[in-house]
């Protein structure tokens, strides 16, 4: 089981690393969102599911392609943290 | 043309006369005027777009003084050469043949994209055919991810999910295609004194469907602030050929043929040229739904991928930034699309 914590941290890590935008990832806000800020756009929703699935070893369903589990850093941890519950 | 603050589907109507009339006139004053070239190429390519550019720039330069320029590839679409002839022999301008299938092999084109498409499908090989497709914008709040579509000679089609290494260099490398007909094209405007003239609708402009350096390069661009319902109401009225116009808008770029519903825009040209143009005066959805056909709900949708297209192509129209500094040049920039083509036309 993996730590919300390192999930969030993780991922601000990602985004900062690969995001122009995301380089302020510490002052992005949880609830944010990701597309709205600029932060990512529709290649970057193929970055970070690309990384979610590496990092993660998780299959992303096209059903859970939804702004409630990807759109912010809130909902990504919580979408990650319930995956890893459930396998 | 709204009643009540709702839109009307008369909100596009545009007087065809009037509107041919000040475009050859502007077309004109701009190429012999500020551009100073005697001519202009335009690069047809059997689509609506470019048909009535062309029809345009013959009204305004005059005919002889017009270049078509038809550029098919290997990947493109059995009729395209033909369509683009007729296209060019209809308004009575001289055309040439520019075949760019070797070029685009030479520099790698194809076997670029052919590696790329194969980190994401291992058992495809070139005699596959294959497009990018995007989901369907309506109903669902899903994010909507790129997928390739691709077909064995003689078998079932199949969709995989593009992971984003290899989506971007299938697009890099198709991007190929376009740079090298604009690389043609200014070969030509350079040889004839003639200016490139670009066809973009605004639909394309405003929504950043085009490629930098490739078809959103130009010296004019008479018709990127139409939209494409009045560029279909403008072929009417210049006499282009029904098969011109009654073609589906295509890419013309992969293998399989491929809507520009089904890879960019998402819903057809009438609906989304509408919800534009709605997003352009600040009408809410609500107001919109009726004459669209549509739920609110999916207005919204199509108002937030009109944004998110926005945000995500801004930089394509950004000119090429000039730094200021010890030395440098005073303060200014020059580019492609330049600030006065606006990358997001006002209402």
């Amino acid at each position: 089981m993996v730590e919300t914590s390192t999930v969030e941290r993780d991922l601000r890590r990602f985004l900062a690393k690969n995001f122009p935008l995301g380089r302020n990832a510490d002052s992005l806000g949880s609830g944010d969102s990701l597309l709205e800020a600029g932060v990512i756009d529709s290649t970057g929703v193929l970055e970070l599911v690309g990384h979610l699935e590496d990092s993660y070893g998780i299959e992303v369903a096209d059903e859970e392609l939804v702004p409630e589990n990807l759109d912010s850093i809130e909902h990504v941890v919580r979408y990650v943290e319930t995956k890893l519950g459930s396998t | 043309m709204q009643a009540a603050g709702l839109l009307s589907r008369a909100a596009l109507e545009i007087d065809a006369e009037q509107v041919t009339a000040q475009i050859v006139h502007d077309l004109r004053e701009v190429v012999h005027g500020e551009l100073r070239r005697r001519g202009g190429v335009v690069a047809v390519s059997g689509g609506i777009d470019s048909a009535v550019v062309v029809a345009l720039c013959a009204r305004a330069l005059g005919p002889e003084a017009v270049l078509a320029v038809l550029m098919p590839e290997r990947d493109s679409a059995g009729d395209t050469l033909a369509l683009s002839r007729l296209v060019a022999d209809s308004v009575g301008v001289p055309s040439l043949v520019e075949e760019i299938s070797e070029p685009l092999e030479a520099i790698g084109c194809y076997r670029r994209r052919d590696e790329a498409i194969r980190a994401a499908l291992p058992e495809y090989t070139p005699e596959w055919g294959i497009k990018i497709v995007l989901p369907g914008l309506l109903g669902s709040d899903r994010l909507r991810l790129f997928s390739l579509v691709a077909r064995p000679p003689g078998g079932e089609e199949r969709t995989v999910r593009l992971p984003a290494a290899a989506y971007s260099a299938i697009v890099a490398a198709t991007n190929f295609k376009q740079r090298t007909r604009k690389m043609l094209e200014y070969f030509h405007a350079d040889r004839l004194g003639y200016a490139v003239v670009g066809t973009p609708n605004r639909l394309e402009h405003d929504q950043g469907f085009f490629v930098k350096g490739g078809d959103g390069l130009a010296d004019v661009k008479p018709i990127a602030h139409l939209y494409k319902t009045q560029v279909y109401r403008l072929a009417e009225h210049l006499g282009i050929p029904a098969e011109i116009r009654e073609r589906p808008p295509t890419t013309d770029t992969y293998s399989l043929p491929q809507s520009q519903s089904e890879f960019f825009f998402s819903i057809d040209h009438e609906t989304l040229d509408l919800c534009l143009y709605a997003r352009n005066e600040g009408l809410s959805p609500e107001a919109v739904a009726p004459a669209v056909g549509l739920s609110a709900e999916d207005v919204r949708r199509v108002f937030d991928d009109i944004d998110g297209k926005r945000r995500a192509t801004r930089y394509l129209h950004l000119p090429a930034r000039l730094l200021t500094g010890p030395g440098a040049a005073a303060p200014g920039a020059i580019g492609e699309a330049g600030a006065a083509s606006g990358a997001q036309p006002s209402p």
